[in-house]
């Protein structure tokens, strides 16, 4: 199926849900309502035309005041792909979760939540995945700054040794 | 004990000045000592023969450098550095049986030296019940295992200590009962005595009568005593890439050595017993070759045993604990029984 | 203890806060062990030997290559990219290189091509021959590891001569690659393919039809085609679970789709369908596959210079692109969002052994812990890229 053939299944069944659909570039993505991804990953699985069984992967970004999740899909019976975009302002990051649809998403989404701190809503086990547990900040945000210390390692060079370095 | 004490008086007539239990106590020590530095010359060497069997069916050298000709000083060199290696007993660890473990082990294996015969005059100790004595002394290596598991104060060791334990209590049963065969033709259970029993010359030997059902008896001695020993494949209890190194995961340094040590003459020593038992002991394989003394003959024989145990050991995988009790309790065993009541009905309806 | 030197203290999870409870038995397989196969942490939970709950622990070894991306050039990136999976770093490079070629557009010369297709497939028998010999540590033989490692030294020696280093190359340019093979090298990768041959022979003897080795791993760690496609398994331990999708098959990249080659994929020859031993197996075809594939290369490489498209000044226009390529492991995914500038605003890495690894979780209860660790042997992973 088509980019546009998917876009038009799921404006169909979910009319507001379904914010931007975009063709012109490499991979046509499709930009849905972030409380809605639960229903229409359910509905991109289990709907005999679209099959979307398998998930690549699901990535989190920093879009300056907003983040974004990405979902990559694929389908191994019809071989097609598609993309899924969701945007969530920085305050308030709630993303409903699809770990129950594809279980790959459930380590994805614990990454995510781990370096830019987006929240999964209803993820079963949502804790640090990469960093240590009681590590402070979402580093791969754009305004990370990294603590003084941990557990009372420093964390970066302190500005005279820096000096040093660089001369 | 009598032949050792006759070969005494005729190298020193002087000895019988002294009054008769300093006499005894002086040779039994002697002897005791002369095996010790047996046990741990032949460790170094089995250590030594170890690595460079191995190095060679995984084609690469193994020891070269250490004293020059093909490394033949390098367990020298590695004993020498765990006896120099700091002893570290673990902080909750249970300390008298932790100490106690490794000595215990090296025991159960030395003390069965005392009825292994060399040659016709060399025993230490003729007992009428040698065979069962060695069965006896050598169950007790595993509450040595269980101790040195339990006092490591370490998951792990314990796991490995208790798979240990049930894989050595469930193989001595195929090892007793083919052993019974032996004791069936035999009909002694003195050492010496089997050893008599097969004197002529190789067709004599146990393992080539009432073929082929002694041949089966020795392949089931030998699988059980792979377990006996901890060896691939029944290596389940010190298995690296699971448990580390199983009970002796907490011991460093001569403590360590000790477990290796005895690990080592644990081989030799159930070699020693399947050579006693099936192949011939100390006899010649024909008589013209009676000029080498016996226990040239001996050791060759359990020496070649020992490669074989290590050759299997680079070979093949591991068990995993559930298939080595299947193996021990629903093969072995019902073969041994099965070749108990062959052997005893041939044996029967010939005499 | 006195904590004299202000390292971090030790922390335990309290799984199992209720002492007078007994019967479970709570077993760290920590980071530092001999057969987890890099710095993993599994907290066993078990009843006995059966397990009953299997919890991995990652974040061990991670390096913040995410973040590092964000800072560095184009070109830059790519010995980072090499550090994942240190394994297959030619893999890494491909998948990296392709991913932002297709971003610029950019045409790269044939001959380039075919020297990534050659170094791309040794390293697949590189990783593979790895993976043989530490799978056959994990289940207690010893010796086809040094087999194994006999051959990869060969294999080794050729990447050496090419690229100037032994496991992690920097080879696969953005564009092209990094140097032209030097002279008399493809003859030697021939030579080294004669070689190579019966040697699959004498694994398959000593290890894979091993009774021992087939008790061990055949019914053992059993994973569903369902259940592997749910959980994001890719490569190796997908195929061997019967689903036939291999990526350089069905979704071609760079120049497979002028090789003729099978994807292998598990049967139950020894056992169930998805068991250990199939994805053994699979693997072990793979390597065969792999020679069929620098075969056909050797045969069909043209002349030139590899090194006449790789551009000075790499630059990316805005966009983004989400590439994958076949590892070793599996799908390697590149996710790469560009504004046009120097550097990526976003490089996220999928990495097939994350995936792979969080299987674990579902498989393990019920199992031994002896075939916990043939079932982490089995799916070939790669701490370097879990982390990342």
């Amino acid at each position: 199926m088509e980019a546009k053939d998917i876009h038009q299944k799921l404006k169909d069944k979910f009319q507001d849900a379904i914010l931007e659909f975009n063709e012109e570039v490499l991979q046509p993505y499709v930009v849905v309502a972030p409380d809605k991804t639960d229903e229409i990953a359910e509905f991109l699985r289990d709907d005999a035309d679209l099959q979307f069984d398998y998930l690549n992967s699901v990535s989190g970004l920093d879009l300056g005041e907003n983040l974004g999740v990405v979902y990559h899909l694929y389908s191994m019976t019809k071989k097609h792909k598609i993309v899924i975009k969701t945007e969530v302002p920085k305050e308030k990051p709630d993303v409903k979760t699809v770990s129950h649809i594809w279980r790959t998403a459930d380590w994805h989404e614990r990454e995510a939540y781990d370096l830019l701190g987006i929240n999964f809503v209803n993820h079963p086990d949502l804790r640090r995945i990469l960093l240590p547990d009681d590590w402070e900040g979402h580093p791969l945000r754009k305004d990370y700054v990294p603590q003084e210390s941990w557990h009372g390692i420093p964390t970066t060079l302190k500005k005279e040794e820096k000096d040093d370095q660089q001369q | 004990m009598e032949p050792l004490l006759k070969f005494a008086l005729d190298l020193f007539p002087g000895l019988s000045q002294l009054p008769h239990w300093i006499f005894v106590t002086l040779v039994g020590v002697v002897a005791a000592a002369v095996l010790f530095g047996f046990t741990s010359v032949f460790a170094l060497f089995a250590i030594w023969l170890e690595r460079k069997v191995s190095a060679h069916m995984q084609d690469r050298l193994g020891p070269m450098e250490v004293g020059g000709w093909h490394g033949w000083a390098q367990p020298i060199a590695d004993a020498l550095k765990l006896l120099m290696k700091e002893d570290i007993i673990p902080e909750n660890a249970d300390r008298p049986l932790f100490k106690m473990a490794p000595a215990i082990v090296f025991g159960a294996a030395l003390a069965t030296f005392a009825v292994i015969p060399w040659s016709r005059s060399f025993i230490p100790s003729d007992l009428n019940v040698g065979l069962l004595y060695i069965l006896s002394i050598s169950s007790l290596g595993v509450i040595a295992i269980l101790m040195g598991g339990w006092a490591s104060n370490n998951k792990w060791s314990l796991y490995g200590a208790m798979r240990s334990a049930a894989q050595i209590v469930s193989y001595e049963i195929p090892i007793s009962l083919s052993l019974i065969t032996v004791i069936l033709i035999s009909g002694t259970l003195s050492m010496q005595g089997i050893v008599h029993g097969q004197e002529g010359n190789i067709f004599s030997w146990n393992i080539f009568r009432y073929l082929p059902f002694m041949f089966i008896a020795f392949v089931i001695y030998f699988i059980a005593s792979l377990a006996e020993v901890n060896r691939t494949p029944f290596d389940l209890p010190e298995a690296e890439s699971e448990l580390v190194a199983g009970f002796h995961t907490e011991y460093s340094g001569m403590r360590f050595a000790f477990f290796f040590l005895a690990e080592y003459t644990n081989m030799f020593v159930v070699s020693a017993i399947a050579t006693v038992a099936f192949l011939g002991g100390w006899l010649p394989p024909f008589e013209f070759l009676g000029f080498i003394p016996g226990p040239f003959w001996l050791f060759g024989k359990a020496i070649f045993l020992v490669f074989v145990q290590m050759w299997l050991r680079w070979t093949l995988p591991r068990l995993r604990v559930d298939q080595l009790m299947y193996t021990s309790w629903k093969v072995l065993t019902p073969f041994s029984f099965a070749l108990i009541i062959i052997v005893s009905f041939w044996r029967v309806l010939t005499l | 203890m006195t904590n004299s030197n202000n390292f971090p203290e030790a922390r335990y999870e309290l799984v199992n806060p209720d002492p007078l409870k007994t019967d479970e038995y709570v077993l760290n397989m920590g980071p530092q062990h001999p057969s987890t196969h890099g710095v993993l942490r599994v907290l066993l939970k078990t009843d006995g030997e059966i397990i009953e709950s299997a919890t991995p622990y990652i974040g061990y070894l991670h390096r913040t290559f995410e973040k590092h991306a964000e800072y560095m050039t184009w070109p830059q990136i790519v010995p980072y990219v090499d550090r994942m999976d240190y394994l297959a770093s030619m893999n890494n490079d491909l998948g990296y290189a392709l991913a932002v070629e297709k971003l610029i557009g950019l045409e790269v010369n044939e001959r380039a091509q075919y020297l990534r297709v050659i170094v791309a497939e040794l390293n697949r028998i590189a990783s593979h021959l790895v993976f043989l010999g530490t799978y056959g540590l994990d289940v207690g033989a010893f010796t086809p590891f040094l087999y194994a490692f006999r051959e990869r030294e060969r294999i080794v020696d050729l990447f050496e001569e090419i690229s100037g280093a032994r496991l992690l190359y920097n080879y696969i340019w953005i564009g092209g690659v990094a140097w032209d093979a030097p002279e008399g090298w493809l003859d030697r990768v021939d030579d080294f393919l004669d070689y190579f041959n019966p040697k699959i022979k004498e694994y398959n003897d000593l290890l894979s039809y091993n009774k021992i080795f087939i008790e061990r791993t055949a019914n053992v760690g059993v994973i569903p085609a369902d259940l592997a496609i749910n959980y994001g398994l890719s490569g190796p331990s997908l195929r061997g679970s019967g689903v036939k999708f291999d990526l350089r098959k069905d979704d071609p990249y760079c120049i497979y789709d002028r090789f003729e080659f099978e994807a292998c994929v598990g049967s139950g020859l020894k056992g169930t369908v998805g068991d250990t031993w199939d994805r053994y197996f699979v693997r072990i075809q793979e390597m065969v596959e792999s020679v069929k594939i620098i075969r056909q290369a050797l045969k069909q490489i043209p002349d030139g210079d590899p090194k006449e498209t790789v551009p000075k000044n790499v630059r990316v226009p805005k966009g983004e692109i989400y590439f994958r390529s076949e590892t070793p492991r599996g799908e390697l995914g590149y996710y790469i969002v560009s504004n046009g500038g120097k550097n990526p605003v976003r490089v996220k890495v999928r990495a097939p052994a994350f995936s792979n690894l969080s299987i674990i979780q579902a498989i393990a209860p019920g199992l031994m812990v002896a075939d916990l660790v043939a079932t982490l042997g089995s799916l070939d992973i790669v701490l370097g890229e879990i982390d990342r």
